[in-house]
C-alpha cells in the first residue's frame, strides 16, 4: 500500500508539472488566452479553497473512524444492499469537485471498498440536491423527477458494470 | 489492522495524503480553466441540428469534454433548448457533464487506476445517451413531454 501511495504522490507532481508546461506553451503561442485561463483559475481557486478544508477534514475523519474491518463490513464485497445504499446516498450528498474525492475513495478502496460502490458513488454525484430547484426552473418538475430516478438507477447499473468489466482481466 | 488510530499520527498521515493530492487538485483547476477559456458556449449552439440520435451523441461528447460547475450545464442546456436543440441531446449533455470527465481522466486514472477510469467513463458515456432517450420517451409516454 505504501508503494502504491508513493507512486500516486510522484504521479501527482508529474501531472501538475505537465499542466504547467501546457500553460507555458500556450503562453508562448497565445499569451492572451493563457492570461484569461489564469484569471479564471484564480477566481475558481477562491471558491474551491473552503472545499479543500472540508476535504482535509473528511480525510482525517475517514482515517480516524474508518478502519479496514469497518469499511469491508459496510462497503466491501459482503456489504450487500446496505453498501449500495450508502454509496448512492453518499454520492448524492457529497459536495465539492469530483477530483477532490479521488484520494478519499482510493484510500477506502485500499482498505476494502468495492470498486462497484466507488463507481456508484461517483455516478450518483450527478444528482445535486441543492441544484434541483434550478433544474425544475429550467426543465420542469416532471422532467426533473424522471431524470433523477434514471440517474439513481444508472448509478447502480454503472457500478455493477464497472466492477464486472474491471475484474475480468484483473 | 487498527480500529482506532491516535489523533496525532492520523493528522500527520492525513496531512501527507493531502499534500500529495494538492498538485492534482491545482492541476485539475488549471486544466478546467484552460478548457473553459478555449471552448466558449457560442461554439456549442452551432454544432447541433443533425437528427435526434447524432445530436444526442454530440451532446454527450460535449458534456464529456466540458468542465465546470453543474449549474453551467443547466444554463447551457436551457440556452440550447431555447435555440431549438432536442431535449434528448440537451439531457445527454447535462448528464455527461457530471458523470464523464475527459479533462479529469488523468487525475482519476492516477488515483483509481487507468483501467477503472477508462471503463467507468466509457460506460457512463453510453449510459447518458440511454438516460436521455429513456427520460424523453418516459415523459412522452406519460403525456408530460
Amino acid at each position: 500500500m505504501a508503494g502504491k501511495q508513493g507512486r500516486r504522490a510522484r504521479g501527482s507532481w508529474w501531472f501538475l508539472t505537465a499542466v504547467l508546461t501546457l500553460y507555458v506553451l500556450l503562453g508562448l503561442g497565445d499569451p492572451q488566452a493563457a492570461s484569461m485561463a489564469l484569471d479564471f483559475f484564480s477566481r475558481v481557486m477562491g471558491q474551491v479553497l473552503p472545499v479543500l478544508g472540508l476535504v482535509f477534514i473528511l480525510l482525517l475523519v475517514a482515517d480516524l473512524v474508518l478502519d479496514e474491518k469497518r469499511i469491508k463490513r459496510h462497503l466491501g464485497s459482503e456489504s450487500g444492499l446496505r453498501g449500495w445504499l450508502a454509496a448512492v446516498l453518499g454520492g448524492v450528498l457529497s459536495v465539492g469537485p469530483v477530483y477532490a474525492w479521488y484520494a478519499a475513495l482510493a484510500e477506502m478502496r485500499d482498505k476494502g471498498m468495492r470498486s462497484a460502490l466507488i463507481a456508484a458513488f461517483l455516478y450518483s454525484r450527478a444528482l445535486k440536491l441543492p441544484l434541483l430547484p434550478l433544474l425544475v426552473h429550467y426543465f420542469g418538475l416532471a422532467y426533473t423527477l424522471v431524470l433523477s430516478l434514471y440517474l439513481l438507477l444508472f448509478a447502480v447499473i454503472s457500478g455493477a458494470l464497472v466492477e464486472r468489466l474491471t475484474a475480468r482481466r484483473g | 489492522m487498527h480500529s482506532n488510530r491516535k489523533p496525532g499520527s492520523s493528522f500527520r498521515k492525513t496531512l501527507h495524503t493531502f499534500i500529495n493530492v494538492l498538485p492534482i487538485i491545482i492541476g485539475m483547476l488549471l486544466l478546467t480553466s484552460l478548457a473553459v477559456t478555449l471552448f466558449p458556449k457560442q461554439i456549442a449552439t452551432k454544432l447541433f441540428g443533425n437528427g435526434e440520435f447524432l445530436d444526442s451523441l454530440l451532446g454527450a461528447a460535449l458534456g464529456s469534454i466540458a468542465a465546470g460547475h453543474p449549474l453551467a450545464s443547466y444554463l447551457l442546456g436551457g440556452e440550447l433548448l431555447d435555440g431549438g436543440v432536442d431535449l434528448a441531446a440537451v439531457s445527454a449533455l447535462m448528464v455527461t457533464w457530471i458523470t464523464v470527465g475527459v479533462v479529469q481522466l488523468p487525475a482519476e486514472a492516477m488515483m483509481l487506476g487507468g483501467r477503472f477510469a477508462v471503463i467507468r467513463n466509457s460506460i457512463n458515456f453510453f449510459a447518458a445517451v440511454a438516460i436521455a432517450f429513456l427520460t424523453v420517451n418516459t415523459l412522452t409516454l406519460l403525456g408530460l413531454a
